[in-house]
């Protein structure tokens, strides 16, 4: 690895997803990878739903940081292999939690959709990032952003906000 | 090439034009989840919308772009299943008015995302290497569509006597469109013949098989249609496209090349 791409990744690490400002690029899977290229590097990133609105900031923030640590780059966005919520780290999940959002479940094995929909519909348990417990129910699929549905906490009664399985 | 082009138009028109539509739920919705459900749906049918733009654009060279291809196409040019295009409630003629009807709305978003759920999935083999990606990550999003229109159909249909009529009389009125799904246009032919899209009738037995099921949890009674068989995928449309684009494009249209 060269040091420049060795470097790059160092100061990638700081950034951030815009909307939840703990977990990081890398973390959630967003930065893909970081390659030489004939003018410079080349940074891969890819995007979480279709219309994520973050993406374009996302891509101002890696070429803004890049420039400010001296790095001559280009940001090359890559649609496959498709992002999914699998691609996390387990300290980005642990992240998510502690910031109160409930991580993703793995996403169910390559199903058939005629199979996907006509399987009964069984609740997934998904814990309570604040008080851990199982007791929970889906309150909408949709949250505060596409990547998100709404739980409620029936024993804290706290709502919290899951993080989908993409 | 136009092949490619024409039917990666009517993919991207569908997509823009139900995520258009489906916004008009924003800051109306009739429960606050569901209005915030819509805007996310719309949210990635416009993020679908885009990706294909970009492509189309991409393909055509030039001057075009993903903004060109939205705002400064006629309705005559949108490829978009008529379907997709009608107003949030049932048939009206002449002066009259009405509100919109959520049971149109889940029952449009169902039929619509059910046959995309299996479109997406077959078109992740496509030889447009492009598109094949397009199609796997929409597939995913249409899934939560799918899971949402379906969930509030069957509580609709199973739901009271008026939730129930309203949602039957919004499939009468709906179902009839679907008949475009399976009608082939010449840009079909063409990109089935490239290999580069899917022959939608040899999904039409497992679409068949997602709506009965649904319907039939739902309580709600699948019309027989026949007759005219509507053309929005070749540009002949109904009055309401251009309503909607109206409002859409004006503000494109006012301030050309503007950025903000």
């Amino acid at each position: 690895m060269s040091a420049n791409v060795e470097a790059a990744w160092a100061a990638l690490e700081e950034l951030t997803d815009p909307e939840i400002p703990v977990i990081s690029l890398r973390e959630l899977g967003i930065l893909r990878d970081v390659r030489p290229a004939a003018d410079g590097l080349e940074v891969v990133i890819t995007p979480t739903y279709s219309g994520c609105p973050a993406m374009e900031q996302i891509e101002d923030d890696v070429r803004a940081t890049l420039k400010r640590v001296g790095i001559a780059a280009r940001v090359v966005t890559q649609l496959a292999p498709a992002w999914t919520t699998d691609w996390m780290t387990e300290a980005g999940k642990e992240k998510l939690r502690a910031y109160g959002i409930a991580p993703p479940h793995q996403t169910p094995p390559g199903s058939n959709v005629v199979r996907f929909i006509s399987k009964p519909a069984k609740a997934e348990t998904v814990p309570c990032p604040h008080c851990g417990s199982g007791h929970t129910v889906e309150s909408s699929h949709f949250g505060s952003t596409a990547c998100k549905a709404l739980y409620k906490c029936l024993d804290c009664q706290e709502p919290f906000d899951y993080f989908k399985p993409y | 090439m136009s092949a490619a082009i024409d039917y990666l138009l009517h993919l991207a028109d569908n997509a823009l034009v139900l995520g258009q539509r489906n916004a008009e739920w924003c800051g109306h919705g009739p429960i606050l989840e569901e209005d915030i459900a819509l805007s996310n749906v719309s949210l990635d049918l416009i993020g679908q919308a885009r990706l294909l733009y970009q492509l189309v654009a991409a393909l055509k060279g030039g001057d075009c772009t993903e903004d060109k291809l939205a705002y400064f196409r006629d309705t005559h040019e949108f490829r978009n299943y008529t379907l997709l295009e009608l107003p949030h409630h049932g048939p009206l003629s002449g002066y009259a008015q009405s509100s919109l009807d959520y049971g149109t709305t889940i029952v449009r978003n169902f039929l619509y995302s059910a046959l995309m759920a299996l479109l997406w999935e077959a078109l992740e083999k496509s030889a447009n290497a492009d598109l094949a990606a397009i199609a796997a990550k929409s597939l995913k999003e249409v899934r939560y569509h799918l899971r949402h229109s379906r969930d509030w159909l069957v509580r609709l249909g199973d739901g009271t006597d008026e939730s129930h009529a309203r949602a039957q009389a919004s499939l009468d009125h709906l179902f009839a469109y679907t008949q475009e799904f399976w009608a082939h246009s010449p840009a079909d032919a063409a990109a089935i013949a490239a290999g580069i899209g899917v022959d939608v009738t040899t999904l039409r037995a497992d679409w068949d098989a997602i709506v009965d099921a649904a319907l039939n949890e739902a309580t709600l009674q699948r019309p027989a249609v026949s007759g005219y068989v509507t053309e929005g995928k070749q540009g002949i449309h109904s009055e309401h496209l251009g309503f909607l684009l109206a409002e859409m494009q004006s503000l494109a249209r006012a301030h050309p090349n503007g950025v903000w």
